[in-house]
């Protein structure tokens, strides 16, 4: 299943924070949408899993989601969204419980999705007893139960600290290689952009617009820390950025 | 550590001191014995104060005495009698208001149009003393226990849909935004997210309600009762039997520790998960 945005532009009011994003999100690719704070990247993202409504413009789902897909459209938020009341098991038979998944069936996803994400032991575990990286983990996990056609991830590692960061982007590297998926990859950090993206949509200030789209071929398996090749792509991403960020930085909040 | 500035070898050595400790206090601990001390020192002092005469019998009885009465109540079984009829007006009243400011909260707190319409109704209904409205809860609901459970509920009622629509409005929207995401029915959203989410408030709402309940008991129980808490002490008051009146009202605060007490507890069983 591919994703299409076509001419979407948003406006709170009189208040314009989106122009006229055309863009296509093919299907097992991962495509990083990094630019300023407040350029709407994650307005973008909202509107692509429904969350919002644009002004004007659409998104359209371009083929249908495989069979065995109980939530096409799944997020990954930066707060990791985990019921604090809940244990880890109890957070991901959340997700399977309103699809009528209860019993052996839940059991054996649960179990799936926790050893891919290595949490097994962790089961039992509630939030609060878990550090941010593997609270973050316990959310990919709970995504990757309902096994998403496409994956929204709003700047998922950006409460963690940089160890925790590159551990976690290494995780998401190998979930990918073994099977891969499409995701939509909101950031700020252009470190993980060059890390993860196949893609990387680099945007203006607000009004938001798509200055260049940027194509990584090397695989992802390969990219490694501190690659020179990828700090080329980095210094050069930030290049475009610099003086956006700067203009962005020296903007009045709109509240 | 190692220096990091060579210094030239004449100067003198700076006198070393220790920092000073600045960040004590503002932290809650929990000392549970105190409070027994406090008690315990308190009546002793009237204990004393009435045998040594320095506060007359007349302002307060023998804490001794107030126990003896307290004895002679458990002994004639008439103990049992005020109690069972007052716990079950408690209960019943409570559990009525209870419930239904919960409920009430909870549509406030989801939708805007009932939000909109009960807002102003609550405050309107809120500072009224309830008290003042007994009479006509005896012509609403009759004399005999109907008034009764009808002012202790709506005694209840309205601090719980205050703290209950406040706990709903506190409950962590990106949560819910997430419930959506996966496609949460509404119902579940509400069922699993928003309901255990508010549970915090609503349980420390319900320690304010009941501490209410027992103070509306009492009053309920000075019109058109026989048995109860607040008929024993109201009978007490009129015949100046002071040891009978304390005897009374330290069953009043018993039950009152005991709810707050069983509240802790489930707060404990139920909240585990916070921080």
């Amino acid at each position: 299943m591919d994703i299409r945005l076509s001419g979407v532009s948003h406006s709170y009011d009189d208040f314009e924070v989106l122009r006229d994003i055309s863009l296509d999100i093919p299907s097992g690719k991962i495509v990083c949408i990094v630019g300023p704070s407040g350029c709407g990247k994650s307005t973008l993202l909202r509107f692509i899993g429904g969350l919002e409504k644009p002004t004007r413009g659409e998104v359209l789902q371009i083929g249908s989601p495989p069979a065995d897909c109980l939530n096409p459209l799944t997020y990954i938020f930066q707060d990791f969204a985990l019921l604090p009341w809940r244990s880890v098991r109890g957070n991901i038979s959340l997700v399977l419980e309103d699809q009528g998944i209860r019993g052996p069936r839940a059991e054996a996803i649960i179990a799936d999705v926790l050893t891919r994400t290595k949490l097994s032991e962790f089961h039992k575990a509630l939030p609060k007893q878990l550090s941010g990286g593997m609270k973050q983990r316990v959310a990919i996990a709970r995504a990757l139960a309902v096994n998403p056609a496409v994956m929204l991830m709003d700047e998922p590692l950006s409460a963690l600290d940089s160890q925790t960061r590159e551990l976690l982007m290494d995780d998401l590297v190998s979930l990918w290689s073994r099977t891969p998926f499409t995701a939509v990859y909101v950031t700020h950090n252009l470190a993980e952009a060059v890390r993860l993206g196949h893609s990387i949509v680099v945007m203006s200030r607000r009004p938001g617009e798509i200055r260049e789209v940027v194509h990584l071929e090397t695989p992802l398996d390969q990219r490694h820390y501190g690659d020179s090749a990828l700090e080329e792509k980095q210094k050069y991403l930030w290049h475009l950025m610099r003086e956006e960020a700067r203009a962005a930085d020296a903007e009045l909040v709109h509240v | 550590m190692s220096d990091l500035s060579s210094k030239p070898a004449n100067t003198p050595q700076p006198q070393a001191r220790q920092v000073t400790f600045r960040g004590g206090g503002f932290a809650p601990a929990s000392h549970r014995w105190i409070g027994v001390v406090v008690f315990a020192l308190l009546l002793t002092l009237a204990e004393l104060g009435t045998r040594q005469g320095w506060i007359s019998p007349l302002t307060l009885p023998l804490p001794s005495d107030v126990l003896k009465t307290f004895g002679e109540l458990y002994a004639s079984g008439l103990l049992w009698a005020h109690l069972s009829v007052s716990l079950t007006r408690l209960f019943v009243g409570a559990l009525i208001g209870a419930s239904l400011g919960v409920a009430t909260g909870v549509l406030i707190g989801l939708f805007s149009y009932v939000r909109a319409g009960l807002v102003p109704l609550t405050a309107a209904l809120f500072p009224i003393p309830k008290i003042a409205l007994l009479p006509l809860f005896v012509i609403w609901f009759g004399i005999d226990e109907g008034s009764k459970y009808a002012l202790i509920a709506f005694g209840t009622f309205t601090p719980t849909v205050v703290a209950t629509y406040g706990a709903v409005d506190n409950v962590d929207r990106s949560l819910i935004r997430m419930g959506q995401s996966f496609n949460l029915s509404w119902i579940s959203i509400v069922r699993k997210i928003v309901l255990p989410g508010a549970m915090p408030g609503i349980l420390s709402g319900l320690r304010i309600s009941l501490a209410i309940a027992i103070i509306l008991l009492v009053a309920a129980e000075m019109l058109g009762a026989e048995y109860g808490i607040g008929a024993y002490i109201l009978e007490a008051g009129s015949l100046y039997d002071l040891e009978r009146l304390f005897a009374g009202v330290a069953i009043l605060s018993m039950l009152g520790v005991t709810l707050s007490a069983t509240i802790g507890l489930i707060e404990r069983r139920v909240l585990n998960w916070r921080q």
